[in-house]
């Protein structure tokens, strides 16, 4: 019992980890430019490194078509885009400061994060 | 307001075949008047220009330089609808199929488990349970690919979502029975019991709500649907004196448009010729049709009722009245309130919170529970992952938002973001501005008094040749009343403008002051002669204005703004919501007094100068209130912006959209109380779908977890779970919808 309860505590730990406190690497943007991927739950990438103070340019390739593929949302620069599928689906952003910028599906399953340095 | 009309145009390049054209094309296009920036793609021969530049004017500055170019990408709306139309359907398909599959296996099963035991303890039982997880199996894969597919991906990314919950969920019911199947003596004789009928049934019953809820969101698009719908798909323009029909993308601005009765108008412009009833009533609100003729606008979307028109087009494409409408709904149907917000939160953090808590819930079973625990423990287990909906949550503030917004739209009121429709449904104190809000807005001159000898009709002569160059509305009382009188009018030297008091300038060697009292104060001009008929004039609701010939008075004129018939009505409604409500005007007291008191409004502050209707707005939101102003969104501009929200109320479609936070397209006030009717309504449906998921949820995972087994001996099965859950956001996608019927009071 002390075994199982001792793997309980692991596997918690585990999660814990797993989904909060590991930092995903970030990737580095081409003249403030990149695609994400939209599929199977996940933007891919979904941690982008931006310049801050230039404008971002973002194309949106969406291969779900669950309807919660659908909406994205930049919610500290109330900025929201329905996604057509395919990739046809360009949001330009305004130059950013410095700073972490989210952005997600309306119900938060899709997550993704811009780095502004 | 409308900061920058700074637009991006996409083009196809024709002909350039050499790297160094690139550059040509890029400087031909930056020339062009408006053009901000011009990028061209060699690899792809496309060119992105950023700028006001009209369109025409860019393809003609590539054409110059010999090369052609064409308008390319933006997409209509329609298609894009038609194109979303049919990958929904798709999908909608696709689930169904996946649903009659898992289904079909899952039932039978589950009928037998209700009628036989599904334990494993003979080696015939063995292989046969063997087989019938190899074909569920083979469901799991094929019609939950889906699910297993999005939490792997998310797994790998570390982040965790609703697919996690599923895949979690059925594949630990799958492993434990498989478990069963393979080394039942592991297990005490109690515990040896499958359920391969949980995960066919949950992914089923998932798989069937999914589909159901795509249907029920395709409803609650339906007004922006009805709004795209309006755009007619071609054009009978007038070119070289040929009619011909042509795509409504190849209009052109200054392009000759004819229309028949019974036609839709397909670009903005004014009338030419003819005249006609127009029915505006899905851009407005308005019910009535509106007559139309030469000089008048005309707007895309609205239909022709009655006669043939001929209109010169104004704004086409994206710029139309009818797109900027589709645009706004657009983006703010998909903006939310800060209401949301914490169900924000709560479903940023809620997978891997339902993972640990099933994690504890099945440690709980292991450490305490009755025999055979471990069987317990994978249902409590499933049961959890399954019942938890992180969608119920994350959908309730966005679909009311969705049918909320289009729901305004449809009665002519556009609402900027979620965020204004939360803060309009809290108005505690609404700010009226007399003019064109509760009377019509055009003035007319009603009575004219001369004093020490002066001509009525040489006084008109003055004061309609001074104003003739303002822009005031009560000028344009003036010039009509001279115009039907055929006054010729004169020139006018040193006009000045005096803000709040009038204006000054010389007509005819003489030295005149039209105006206010104030201004008739300022220059100390004697009026006591026409106190008393000013007095009786101001009690009638009628604006007494004083003209000043060479510093003696001469006239005393009356204009009234007549009271727009609905606005007692609409007032009345307000208040009765408990809407206190505040009128301010630029006119006297005792014209303010009159109309304030033939609208049923006590609180009423009259002589205001433009400046202080910010001051009073400021003042009201520091007594606490919730304020709303409304106004023409033109000269109010600085107190709207001022406002918790601000009201721009427009007559028809000539209204500036998006200069406030609310665009009301009827002149009527009833907008103004339908707009907070829709609002309220609106909010009241996110509450109640915040409520419902949050109580789902709380009350949902400690009972699959089995807090109710010590005391009934109750605990969940998986395949209620994934009943419950499915329906969970599928009853929040349907009562957002219950929204689509919401009719305002009318009382």
């Amino acid at each position: 019992m002390l075994m199982i309860n001792i793997l309980g505590a692991v596997l918690i730990t585990a999660i814990i980890y797993w989904f909060w406190l590991y930092k995903p690497k970030q990737i580095e943007t081409d003249n403030n430019t990149a695609t994400i991927v939209v599929d199977n739950g996940v933007y891919q990438p979904a941690n982008i490194k931006v310049a801050a103070d230039k404008k971002v340019e973002l194309t949106f390739d969406r291969k779900d078509s669950a309807p919660c593929a659908e909406t994205v949302v930049f919610p500290q620069l109330d900025i929201s885009k329905s996604l057509a599928m395919g990739d046809d689906n360009k949001i330009t952003l305004p130059a950013l400061k410095a700073g972490e910028y989210v952005f997600h599906c309306q119900m938060q399953m899709y997550k993704g994060t811009l780095i502004a340095k | 307001m409308n900061s920058s009309k700074s637009t991006e145009l996409n083009f196809i390049i024709e002909g350039a075949n050499c790297s160094s054209c690139v550059a040509k094309i890029e400087k031909a296009l930056k020339n062009v008047q408006g053009t901000n920036n011009a990028e061209m793609n060699f690899a792809e021969r496309t060119v992105r220009v950023e700028g006001s530049a009209e369109q025409n004017m860019l393809v003609k500055a590539v054409e110059d330089i010999g090369y052609g170019a064409k308008p390319m990408g933006n997409k209509s709306d329609q298609d894009a609808l038609d194109e979303k139309a049919k990958s929904d359907n798709a999908h909608y398909k696709k689930l169904i199929r996946n649903m009659m599959l898992a289904l079909g296996v899952g039932v039978p099963l589950m009928v037998y488990g209700l009628i036989f035991d599904m334990s494993v303890t003979t080696t015939t039982q063995r292989i046969a349970w063997f087989a019938v997880g190899i074909v569920t199996l083979v469901v799991m894969t094929v019609s939950g690919k889906h699910f297993y597919n999005g939490a792997w991906q998310g797994f790998k990314n570390h982040s965790a979502n609703m697919d996690t919950l599923i895949a979690l969920g059925t594949g630990t019911a799958w492993l434990y029975s498989m478990f069963v199947v393979i080394a039942p003596s592991l297990l005490p004789e109690v515990a040896r019991h499958v359920y391969f009928e949980a995960s066919s049934m949950i992914i089923g019953l998932i798989s069937l709500g999914l589909a159901f809820e795509i249907k029920a969101r395709g409803r609650t698009s339906q007004a922006i649907k009805r709004l795209i719908g309006l755009q007619a798909k071609t054009a009978r323009v007038v070119r070289q004196g040929q009619e011909q029909d042509i795509d409504i993308s190849d209009v052109q601005i200054n392009d000759n448009v004819r229309v028949r009765p019974g036609e839709k108008i397909p670009v903005d412009g004014n009338v030419l010729e003819g005249s006609s009833r127009v029915d505006e009533s899905m851009l407005t609100g308005e019910p009535m049709p509106v007559s139309k003729q030469a000089g008048d606008k005309v707007v895309a979307g609205s239909i022709n009722k009655s006669g043939t028109l001929l209109f010169e087009a104004t704004h086409v494409g994206h710029e139309t009245t009818l797109a900027n409408i589709i645009n706004m709904v657009k983006r703010a149907q998909n903006s939310k309130p800060s209401i949301g917000r914490l169900a924000d939160v709560v479903s940023g953090i809620f997978v891997p919170t339902v993972m640990i808590i099933a994690v504890l819930a099945a440690l709980a079973w292991l450490n305490f529970g009755p025999e055979p625990s471990i069987a317990y423990a994978v249902v409590a287990l499933t049961t959890v992952l399954i019942i938890a909906c992180p969608c119920a949550l994350g959908l309730a503030t966005p679909m009311s938002v969705m049918v909320g917004v289009g729901k305004a739209a449809e009665s002519g009121i556009l609402i900027r973001n979620g965020e204004s429709l939360q803060t309009t449904s809290k108005i505690t104190t609404m700010i009226l501005d007399k003019t064109g809000t509760i009377t019509q807005g055009k003035p007319q001159v009603t009575d004219v008094v001369t004093f020490n000898n002066a001509d009525e009709s040489n006084v008109m002569l003055l004061v309609a040749s001074l104003e003739s160059g303002s822009e005031h509305p009560l000028a344009d009382a003036i010039t009509q009343y001279a115009e039907k009188q055929s006054l010729k009018l004169s020139k006018v030297t040193d006009f000045e403008a005096i803000t709040g008091k009038g204006v000054s300038g010389t007509v005819n060697e003489q030295t005149l002051l039209f105006g206010n009292k104030a201004l008739m104060d300022k220059y100390e001009i004697a009026v006591d002669e026409a106190a008393e008929r000013a007095q009786g004039f101001a009690k009638d609701a009628k604006t007494p204005m004083y003209l000043a010939s060479n510093n003696q008075l001469t006239a005393l004129i009356a204009v009234a703004d007549p009271i727009k018939e609905d606005s007692a009505e609409a007032i009345k409604r307000l208040q009765n919501k408990g809407i206190h409500i505040v009128m301010l005007t630029g006119d006297n007291q005792a014209t303010a007094h009159a109309v304030a008191k033939k609208v049923g409004i006590n609180d009423f502050i009259a002589e205001v100068l433009p400046e202080d209707k910010v001051n009073e707005v400021t003042k009201r939101q520091q007594q606490g209130e919730v304020v709303g102003m409304t106004g023409d969104g033109i000269n109010d501009a600085p107190a709207l912006a001022t406002a918790d929200v601000g009201f721009a109320i427009g007559t028809g479609t000539d209204v500036a959209i998006e200069s406030a936070d609310v665009t009301l397209m009827r002149g009527s006030l009833h907008g103004l109380a339908d707009a907070i009717a829709i609002s309220s309504a609106t909010i009241g449906n996110i509450k109640q779908n915040l409520f419902g998921a949050f109580i789902y949820n709380v009350a949902g995972i400690p009972l699959a977890a089995g807090v109710l087994y010590p005391f009934f001996g109750l605990l969940l099965n998986p395949v209620v779970a994934g009943a419950a859950m499915a329906l969970s956001s599928l009853t929040v996608v349907t009562n957002a919808n219950r929204l689509r019927f919401f009719k305002p009071n009318k009382s």
